[in-house]
Parts: C-alpha cells; sequence; structure tokens
C-alpha cells in the first residue's frame, strides 16, 4: 500500500498583493518515494505550489489559504519553516543566489549548524554528503571559484546532508548549460532512486527533465491542475500544445513526418521509443524535404582579425579570434562559462582594447573610438534587465540614452515612440516599469537600445528564464528586427534558440574559436557538443535510430522546415 | 582578474592560527593603548613589534599595497591639516618654544610642534599594521564562529560572515550594470563635465540597488528554508577552541597595555617631553 506523504485538498493560495487567487481548487496527493515532475509555463502557479511544500508560503511570502494541505498527516500550517525542512528539502532556482557559506563545507553545514550539531559529527556528515553529490575535492573553494553545476552539486549536498524525505527542486535547469543540465537531472535520479526519497521536480523544460525517467506528470495550467498522468500519456496528448509547453523535438520531428504517437509506442525518451512503421513516415518526409540552398552572399559589417586579449600579462583569455559577422545575419556565439563570450562583447562594445589583433566596423578599424562613439552603431543588452533599467517608467528609460545625447525633446518623443511601436510597448509607454513582466522589462531593455539606432545588437542570454511562449515571443520579435536589416548576435546556451534561429553559430572553447557553421552542422558534431557543454540534439538521435546514412542532413533538413512552420 | 584587495587569504602562520575573537580584542586594546599614550619610547616600541608581527604573518605586499598608499596619502593630508588649524599646539603641550623657521603671521615652525607632529604619525603607524593584518587574516566565517562564542548573538556575528560573502557578487554586479550603461552612451569617465558625471553614475545605483534587493531575498529564503533562527543557539562548522596561541596572545596584550599606559602615566603627563632640562 503506497503511503501518501503530501495531499492537497480543495486547496487554493492568494498572495497578500494579488487581486486573485494564484492557486485554485488544488487536489493532489504525492505518495513516498514517487518521483513527481511537476510542468507548466511562467504564471502556472508552479513556483507556488512548490512554495506551499516548503513552508515559504504562508510563513515567507503571507496570503490566504483555503482548504487543506498535509504534509506527512500534519496540516502544514501548524508547522514552522523550520519543522518542514526537517521533512522538505529544496534546491532553489538560482545555485548562485542560495549559496550560503563562504566555502562548500561551510554552505553544506548550514543546516546542521542550525540544528546545533556538535562540531565533530558535522565534520563526518559534511564529508558523506560531499561525496554523494560529487564535490568532495573542492571543500574548501569559495562560491566565486565553482561554476555553476558545482554550486548546484553543494546546494544539493546541503539538503542531503540532514536526513529528509522529500527532495524539492524549483527549475534546476534554470541557469545551467545544456550538459551540466544533463548530469543535474541524472544526480536528481541517482539520489531519488533510494526507496525511501520522494522527488518534485518543478521545470517547464520537459524533454531535459525526461534524460531520466519520472513516475508521475503533473501539468499545471492558469493556477489549476490540467492534468495528472504517465510521461508517455502526456506525450500522446494535445495537452503540451494547449498549455504552452515545448514538446521533446524528436516528438516533433515524428509528427511533421506525419507520426501518430500512442503511450505503448513510450514516447518518453528518444532511445526507447519504439519506431518501427514510423521509419517509413520518416524517410517519405525527408525525401519530399528539398536539399540545401547555397548560403547567401553578404557585406562585411563587423569583423575580428587575430585578436588576442587578457586581463594579466600571460594569461589570455581570449587567443587568435578571427571571424566576420555579415549584414543583417543573425549569429549565435555559444561555449561553456569562462569561454569568453562575455569579454569578447566587452571587447566589440569597447569596454577593454584587444592585446593583439583588429576589429573592424565596417572595414574601419574601431581602435580609436571610445565606448559612446561606439554605442552609436553597437547596441549591448544584458541577461538581467534589472541590471540595465535605472528610471521608473517606460518612456523615460527607452529616452536616456537620447537625453544623455542631449536630443532635442521634439525628435527624442518622435524616435521613442516610433521604437516603443515597434516593440509593442506603445500602450505602456507611461507605465511604471516595476508594473510590467519580465519579458515586457526585457522588451523595455531592446527599445532603449534600438532608440539609438545602432546597426549591430548584442544580446546576452536573450532567452533566459523565459518559458516557451515568452521564447517565441522573445525570438520572432528579434527576428522581425533582424529582417528590418539589424544585424543581430546572440551569446546563449540555449540549443533551441541556436538551432531554432541563429543563421550561423561560433563556437568558443577556453579562449579559441573552434567553430563556425551552421547550427545544424555544430549540434551533430560530438567533438564539438563535448567541448563547449552542448548537447546533441534528439533528432540527430532519432534519425541515427531511424537509420538515415545522413543524420547531419536530416537535422537540416528539420530545422528548416521548422523555421517555415514558425514564420506562418 | 587582479589580486584579492585587503580580504582574507587562506595561509598558514601564527597569526593566521589565532581565533578571530582573540585578534579582535588584541586589535581593540592595541588601538586604544596606542591612542592613549603620546610617550614616544611607548610609541616606537609597539610600532616595531607590529612590524616583527608583520613578518611572521608572511602576508603579501600585493594584497594590501593599494590601501596602503591610500592610507599614507590621507595621512599626509591629515598632518598637513593639523599643521594649519593649530601651528602651536606642541608649544602649548610641551610649554617650551623653539623656533626653527618661520613662513608668515602665526605660522612659524617649532621643533615641538615637528615632535607633537611626529607622535601622531607614530601613533598611525603602530595602528595600521594592526588593522591591516587583522582584515586580512581573519577568516570570515571563523570570527563570526568567535563573536558568538564571546556572547555576540549569532544573526549578527552571521550578519558579518555573509556580507563577506556577498562583497565580490554585488562588485561583479556593479561592473556589468556600468559596461552595460557606459554601452548605451552613459559616460562614467573623465571626459564627462563632473555634474553630469554624478548624475550618470546615479543611474548604474538605481539597478544595483534592485539587484541587490533581490539577492537579499533570495538568501533569506534559502537561509530560512535551513532553518536558521529557528533554535536559540547554533554550532559552527569552522569554529576553532582556543588554543595556547591565543592564551600567550591574550597575556602579551594586557601585558603592553599596562606596560604602556604605566610608563606614559609614571611622570603624570600623557606628553613625553624631550625639551625638558633634567
Amino acid at each position: 500500500m503506497k503511503k501518501p506523504i503530501i495531499e492537497f485538498e480543495d486547496f487554493s493560495f492568494q498572495y497578500r498583493a494579488q487581486a486573485s487567487p494564484t492557486l485554485q481548487g488544488i487536489d493532489l496527493t504525492i505518495y513516498e518515494g514517487e518521483k513527481v515532475l511537476i510542468l507548466g509555463p511562467s504564471g502556472s502557479g508552479k513556483s507556488t505550489l512548490a512554495h506551499c511544500i516548503n513552508g515559504l508560503i504562508p510563513f515567507f511570502y503571507p496570503g490566504t489559504i483555503k482548504g487543506s494541505l498535509r504534509i506527512r498527516g500534519i496540516q502544514q500550517v501548524d508547522l514552522s519553516i523550520a519543522e518542514l525542512s526537517e521533512v522538505v528539502g529544496t534546491v532553489l532556482q538560482d545555485p548562485d543566489g542560495q549559496f550560503i557559506g563562504l566555502t562548500v563545507a561551510e554552505d553544506i553545514a548550514f543546516k546542521l549548524e542550525n540544528k546545533n550539531v556538535p562540531q565533530q559529527e558535522m565534520t563526518d556528515k559534511v564529508a558523506a554528503a560531499a561525496e554523494a553529490v560529487g564535490i568532495e575535492a573542492h571543500l574548501q573553494w569559495s562560491p566565486h571559484n565553482l561554476s555553476g553545476g558545482q554550486k548546484q552539486r553543494t546546494t544539493l549536498g546541503g539538503v542531503l546532508v540532514d536526513d529528509v524525505d522529500i527532495l524539492l527542486f524549483d527549475e534546476p535547469l534554470a541557469n545551467l548549460d545544456p550538459k551540466t543540465g544533463k548530469s543535474a537531472i541524472e544526480l536528481i535520479d541517482r539520489i531519488g532512486c533510494r526507496p525511501d526519497k520522494t522527488v518534485i521536480v518543478i521545470e517547464h523544460r520537459l524533454e531535459d527533465v525526461l534524460h531520466r525517467p519520472v513516475d508521475r506528470i503533473i501539468v499545471m495550467h492558469e493556477g489549476r491542475i490540467k492534468a495528472d498522468l504517465t510521461p508517455g500519456e502526456l506525450l500522446s496528448s494535445e495537452i503540451l500544445a494547449e498549455t504552452g509547453i515545448r514538446e521533446p523535438l524528436y516528438v516533433t520531428a515524428l509528427k511533421y513526418a506525419g507520426c501518430r504517437i500512442t503511450p505503448d509506442q513510450h514516447p518518453e525518451h528518444v532511445d526507447t521509443i519504439r519506431l518501427d512503421e514510423s521509419i517509413a513516415k520518416l524517410r517519405t518526409w525527408y525525401e519530399s524535404q528539398v536539399r540545401e540552398m547555397s548560403p547567401v552572399e553578404r557585406e562585411t559589417v563587423l569583423e575580428l582579425e587575430h585578436v588576442d586579449f587578457g586581463y594579466e600579462e600571460n594569461r589570455l583569455i581570449l587567443q587568435d579570434i578571427s571571424l566576420r559577422i555579415g549584414q543583417g545575419e543573425m549569429v549565435s556565439i555559444v561555449g561553456k562559462n569562462g569561454a569568453g563570450k562575455s569579454t569578447l562583447s566587452k571587447l566589440i562594445c569597447g569596454f577593454h582594447y584587444p592585446g593583439k589583433g583588429r576589429i573592424l566596423f565596417k572595414g574601419h578599424d574601431m581602435r580609436g573610438d571610445t565606448i559612446k562613439e561606439r554605442s552609436r552603431y553597437i547596441g549591448y543588452v544584458m541577461q538581467n534587465p534589472n541590471q540595465m533599467i535605472s528610471k521608473s517608467t517606460v518612456y523615460e528609460e527607452t529616452a536616456f540614452g537620447l537625453s544623455v545625447r542631449k536630443i532635442p525633446e521634439e525628435e527624442m518623443k518622435v524616435r521613442v515612440y516610433e521604437v516603443l511601436r515597434i516593440c509593442g510597448l506603445y500602450e505602456f509607454r507611461n507605465w511604471p516599469i516595476s508594473a510590467l513582466s519580465f519579458g515586457q522589462k526585457k522588451r523595455v531593455t531592446i527599445a532603449s537600445i534600438l532608440v539609438m539606432n545602432p546597426e549591430i545588437l548584442i544580446l546576452d542570454e536573450p532567452t533566459a528564464g523565459q518559458d516557451y511562449r515568452h521564447y517565441n515571443e522573445m525570438m520572432e520579435f528579434l527576428l522581425q528586427l533582424n529582417h528590418g536589416g539589424i544585424t543581430v548576435i546572440m551569446i546563449t546556451h540555449d540549443m533551441h534558440l541556436m538551432m531554432e534561429y541563429a543563421h550561423r553559430t561560433i563556437v568558443l572553447a577556453d579562449g579559441r574559436k573552434i567553430a563556425d557553421d551552421r547550427p545544424s552542422a555544430i549540434l551533430t558534431d560530438p567533438a564539438i557538443v563535448e567541448t563547449a557543454n552542448l548537447k546533441e540534439t534528439s533528432v540527430y538521435q532519432l534519425a541515427r535510430r531511424a537509420g538515415f546514412d545522413e543524420p547531419q542532413e536530416f537535422v537540416r533538413r528539420f530545422i528548416e522546415y521548422d523555421r517555415r512552420k514558425r514564420a506562418r | 582578474m587582479k589580486a584579492k584587495m585587503l580580504s582574507y587569504t587562506r595561509q598558514d602562520s601564527p597569526i593566521h592560527r589565532l581565533t578571530g575573537a582573540v585578534k579582535l580584542l588584541f586589535f581593540v586594546l592595541w588601538c586604544v593603548t596606542a591612542m592613549i599614550t603620546y610617550d614616544t619610547r611607548c610609541l616606537l616600541a609597539m610600532f616595531v613589534f607590529s612590524l616583527a608581527v608583520f613578518k611572521i604573518s608572511k602576508v603579501k605586499f600585493r594584497n594590501f599595497s593599494f590601501v596602503l598608499y591610500l592610507i599614507l596619502f590621507f595621512m599626509l593630508l591629515n598632518q598637513l591639516a593639523v599643521y594649519l588649524f593649530s601651528p602651536a599646539e606642541g608649544v602649548k603641550i610641551y610649554g617650551t618654544s623653539h623656533e626653527l623657521f618661520h613662513f608668515a603671521g602665526r605660522y612659524n615652525l617649532t621643533a615641538e610642534q615637528l615632535f607633537y607632529q611626529f607622535n601622531i604619525l607614530l601613533k598611525y603607524f603602530t595602528v595600521i599594521p594592526m588593522a591591516l593584518l587583522f582584515l586580512l587574516t581573519t577568516d570570515p566565517s571563523e570570527f563570526a564562529a568567535s563573536l558568538n562564542r564571546i556572547g555576540v548573538s549569532y544573526r549578527i556575528s552571521y550578519a558579518v560572515s555573509i556580507a563577506m560573502r556577498y562583497i565580490p557578487d554585488i562588485q561583479r554586479d556593479f561592473q556589468n550594470i556600468a559596461f552595460a550603461a557606459q554601452a548605451r552612451g552613459i559616460d562614467m569617465s573623465k571626459k564627462e563635465k563632473l555634474g553630469a558625471r554624478i548624475k550618470n553614475v546615479s543611474a548604474v545605483l538605481m539597478p544595483l540597488i534592485l539587484t541587490s534587493l533581490q539577492r537579499i531575498e533570495t538568501i533569506s529564503a534559502a537561509m530560512e528554508l535551513r532553518a536558521f533562527g529557528h533554535g536559540r543557539t547554533r554550532t559552527w562548522y569552522n569554529a576553532r577552541p582556543f588554543a595556547k596561541g591565543d592564551f600567550l596572545a591574550l597575556v602579551l596584550i594586557v601585558a603592553i597595555s599596562a606596560g604602556s599606559t604605566l610608563l606614559t602615566f609614571y611622570d603624570g603627563t600623557r606628553f613625553y617631553n624631550i625639551f625638558l632640562n633634567r
């Protein structure tokens, strides 16, 4: 008999500052030892649900609760966060923000310290927990020297150190590159397979979570539970499209080929799905697609010639980088953390000067140009909009760059309004920025750059932290700008973005350029995928499993077809 | 990136091995003693002693060079100010006047004034090495643990440690924000006029405050989720028991304080007078 460990009964919750409930009529039972994925787009209430389980609601984020929630048979509201933390261990979204200690060991020990565990016992427990998550070699390291994946391992260690029954992961993949994300899912799986552990993962990246099996998927939509089913059932249904969640790419490919997905095919992983008669359909579809057309010749707008750069004399961060970007191109730059991606954008914007080599804008050497001069033709948009916004209303923020340039009021107004219309923000022009959503804020920051008429737009992780629907909106918007003639350079980890929108992908590793090719070629080259911390696309795996002689060409045709579908 | 400035670096020396609380006590008593006395003999002895301690600590010059230059510069300003505001302070204290040079009006240079200002300088020089050492050799989390041990509430002690943890993050945020602002043509360099520059720098502050507030929210949620603040007491992973060295250091500082104070007030005044005819 399965023992229930979390029981929601007709549960609803309304944040104090909100006009309507974020969660409504939740009926959900999670049993001991289960591994459950809670899936939903942003704003669906999935994080709120997680906060109810770990007690941040109502103790940290106050509001009104109706109905009942029992954790191990006890009413949640009768417990405190600290008491709940004896049962529920939480790993939050941002591995950097939740790193409390000054070293790995201290961070893992934090919970034990608060529970007054004697020092000697603590040392042993920390060592054991560190080994369980594979961070034992870095016990004395400070968070600033750790990678995102290592930080997450540490946080997980800090949860495991105190024997909790429920492990709750709130968007564990949010800030990780594809390869690190993959190993995070493997680690979660390894820890969750112990029969006494219940694992709950909150995510919207379905394909990545399904890298390892889950028992059940709860789909959240607009504050309610929309579905509660197995992965196979979910992938065979229309629920994903209805809720705005990206389906796994191999499923999309199969659907394009006209295949029907059923639960008995085991569609939950590209390696397990039974293809049988689907293979013939995939072949027919493949043959019906055209071979590649030769790429368009473009005039060079930005060129780097043998650029070297390092903060210190004999430690180069970038080495012999040569690349050219064509007018009107949409290029992505990828590479793991510390590969030199952001340094490259700082060089282009003029924040640093290359030690050796030249950077040319339309054939003109930019060495003599200051940051301010370059900002007339190169715009830079940061990952986190909150780090860019310094005015309180949309209009002021967008006009800021022009007002420091002393552009006359009349002209400024015309230009700002025009840009706000392009960005779909005109109706919001007098709104306070704090009232906007994350995606809208991001648009404001792009608008505030566009208003200065740059020819090149450099964006750092333009889609980070956004779900499928917002991702689509943002990328279609950038595509529209690109069609309008702006050259777009995107620094990213996001493989979907690369596949679906980049004309070309430049891969950096350890300060060198290791590849410069079409995304389909990059994502099917195992050596590059490995060194740049990427992941092979599942379409490639599908093509190989279906026995195509040129799986790479299959991926390319899939991308082409997919772009045409999107454009419609 | 640049070598870490004025922050703790993991090293091993008898000074590093002392617990944070003892170092703090030592430092406070040391400062008080140096502030009380104007006895040149005591100050000189303390100065030599602090240099010796510095040598033992094996701290590297580049870890504090910049700050040291900064302090020296302000000390120079301070000395000038002392002279400008009261050029005859030395005469007043020592009761005699040996004029060496006359500038204008009340501004003359006396041997007494020179000696008085030399003593002030010496005071700084006895305190500065200890202050630098305290910052450079104290592990913040161990410091928090030992503060808690000597009776400070663990919430306050932990605040110290968490501030240390976040300083580099906030510095990085600041750099990124400033970078983005400059790439928007918001000039913060010397090319801009001072008024505009101040206005432009303030454009960086708002996003910095917002992102810092966000950080605080995340970290406090993370801390509560791991039961911080639940118990009346807590233990410390990095706590270190008081060792022989700690007691030795305490005995030493008490002896130094007592010795110096005794010597200073032996002849009834804080000032050691070389101008008396004995």
